[in-house]
């Protein structure tokens, strides 16, 4: 508890400079600045927790992959399916693979697997660290000598960092096999055709930034419901508005950033 | 019952030296200047009521709360000035009981048992892991719950798993946030006769924060009482609670008549 982040976030300001509700908000805005600083100070200093990076890498990724594999294979059908009208009134549903595929991987993929994450592992680990804090299984890491800001964050932020882009690509692949057996269905178009035509119109752009997308949404949701765990107060009650943030704000900067991203990443494709 | 066992106390040789500890969270005032001294293989008991910073004491002493004024000073370190890898050594030479047990839900008690074990003293081996495992389990007697979950096991079998977990590390320093607390008076003269045990085998130094009057007659060389911030009385049991003082009497009076 000798955490600054979590002592800005207990300050209240005697006298407000604007308003109550939105100094605290830019004290939180602060506070959570801090904890990512903290999360990179701690990043490079050893000793490394390469087993729990492991263990989290694998409740990270491995754990998601049947919700990833269902929502995929789901979304590929569907998309396919709601194109299919609007090209065949230009007779044009020879390309739909391609068109399926361009969505797929610039699009679908990344923020698909992403929002899925935000709401499996970021209210996980939001409700984890929550009720860890409040029931001090963080503090008796602590006196046992373990740093529980390496052991508990920096782990879980590199499990989700590392493990979001491997699941967008698994879930791309998904959803192209989804989009196949539906257009197979319908225009009886071979396998090999299939791909041929959809990886035409793909380059390495799309996928660069599917799989930048793809990083930065997974350290999104894993430093903030960490942050969101970690500094929970208020008992049982705070572990569920932890995991509720967590879902919530990791959702909400996952779409502002494909803003970003998308635009950043148009003006390379102009220029 | 009186304290039974005849452990030597060194009083020459402090652990724990508090001079002028103060801290307030915002307004609110906790600890308002505690002196505290506590001596090589002597029990302390701490008593006070509900609220007035007992857990916030042993907090500061183990450096999980940083205090706002005054000294404090454990095993020749002051917790305040040292670095964070020295806090951490030190940290390995005081076992902490928590008031609410803080088992490691997501593991077993087997693996909780091991946690600090396998993470400070990696020359151990697996054998070796095993056998002080086991050992401590056996020494609060539950040794049959190994492989079970914190979640299957009863409030007072949690409080037992946690001293186990600290006495592993043979600590130098016990700090034990009510260890009898909601538990059975036979369960709870089993926790009192373990922490006397602790004391004579190791020759451990122990905080014991009771609102228990029989832990405390049981355990504490010395009884310590906590108001207002302050310690306002310190001696054996017998010359606490024969002071008149009033403050302290309605302690003593609440806890046998009701
Ligand atoms: N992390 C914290 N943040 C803010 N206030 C705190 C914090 N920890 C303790 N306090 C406050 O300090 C005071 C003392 O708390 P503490 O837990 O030390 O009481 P206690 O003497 O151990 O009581 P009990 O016997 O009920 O355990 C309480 O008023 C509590 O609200
Ligand atoms: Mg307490």
């Amino acid at each position: 508890m000798d955490d600054a982040s979590m002592k800005l976030k207990q300050k209240q300001p005697r006298r407000y400079v604007v308003s109550r509700k939105l100094d605290a908000f830019f004290f939180d805005v602060y506070a959570f600045g801090q904890f990512i600083a903290r999360f990179f100070r701690n990043l490079f200093l050893p000793p490394y927790e390469f087993k729990e990076v492991v263990h989290q890498c694998y409740m990270v990724g491995v754990k998601s992959l049947p919700l990833i594999t269902l929502t995929g294979f789901i979304t590929g059908i569907v998309f396919t399916k709601q194109s299919r009208p609007s090209l065949s009134e230009f007779g044009a549903t020879s390309w739909l693979p391609s068109l399926v595929a361009i969505a797929i991987i610039r699009a679908l993929a990344p923020l698909v697997t992403g929002l899925i994450t935000a709401g499996k592992v970021g209210s996980n680990i939001g409700a984890e660290l929550g009720s860890m804090k409040v029931t001090e299984q963080i503090d008796a890491m602590e006196v046992s000598a373990t740093n529980p800001f390496k052991f508990l964050v920096v782990t879980r932020v590199i499990a989700t960092t590392c493990m979001v882009p491997l699941l967008m690509l698994y879930m791309a692949l998904v959803a192209l096999l989804g989009a196949f057996v539906n257009v197979h269905a319908n225009e009886q178009t071979s396998f090999i055709l299939f791909i041929e035509n959809g990886f035409q119109s793909i380059n390495f752009l799309d996928l660069f930034s599917s799989v930048l997308k793809s990083v930065v949404f997974g350290f999104t949701i894993g430093i903030v419901s960490c942050y969101q765990g970690y500094t929970t107060t208020q008992g049982t009650q705070g572990v569920g508005r932890a995991a509720n943030t967590s879902v919530v704000l990791a959702m909400f900067l996952i779409f502002i950033e494909e803003i970003i991203i998308v635009q950043v990443v148009n003006w390379f494709r102009i220029t | 019952m009186a304290k039974s066992n005849t452990h030597i106390i060194d009083r020459t040789k402090r652990v724990i030296s508090i001079r002028g500890l103060h801290k307030s969270f915002g307004t609110n005032h906790v600890l308002r200047g505690i002196d505290l001294d506590i001596f090589q293989g002597e029990n302390v008991v701490v008593l006070g009521r509900s609220g007035t910073g007992k857990s916030v004491l042993i907090k500061i002493i183990a450096g999980l709360l940083k205090p706002d004024s005054g000294s404090v000073n454990v095993l020749g370190n002051d917790v305040e000035r040292i670095s964070y890898r020295e806090l951490e050594k030190l940290r390995l030479r005081i076992g902490f009981s928590f008031q609410s047990s803080a088992l490691y839900d997501s593991m077993t008690v087997r693996e909780n048992l091991e946690f600090p074990l396998l993470r400070n003293s990696k020359h151990l081996s697996t054998q070796q892991v095993r056998q002080a495992v086991e050992k401590a389990l056996d020494a609060v007697g539950l040794s049959q719950t190994i492989n079970q979950w914190p979640g299957e096991l009863s409030g007072g079998q949690r409080k037992r798993i946690g001293i186990a977990r600290t006495l592993i590390m043979q600590p130098a320093i016990m700090l034990y946030d009510e260890p009898t607390a909601g538990l059975d008076p036979i369960t709870s003269m089993e926790i009192n006769d373990l922490i006397n045990e602790v004391q004579e085998r190791f020759n451990t130094s122990s905080i014991i924060i009771t609102h228990d009057l029989t832990c405390a007659k049981s355990t504490g060389d010395r009884v310590a009482v906590l108001l207002d911030g302050r310690f306002v009385k310190q001696g054996s049991f017998e010359e606490v609670f024969t002071s008149g003082d009033e403050r302290i009497k309605s302690f003593y009076d609440y806890n046998f008549i009701t």
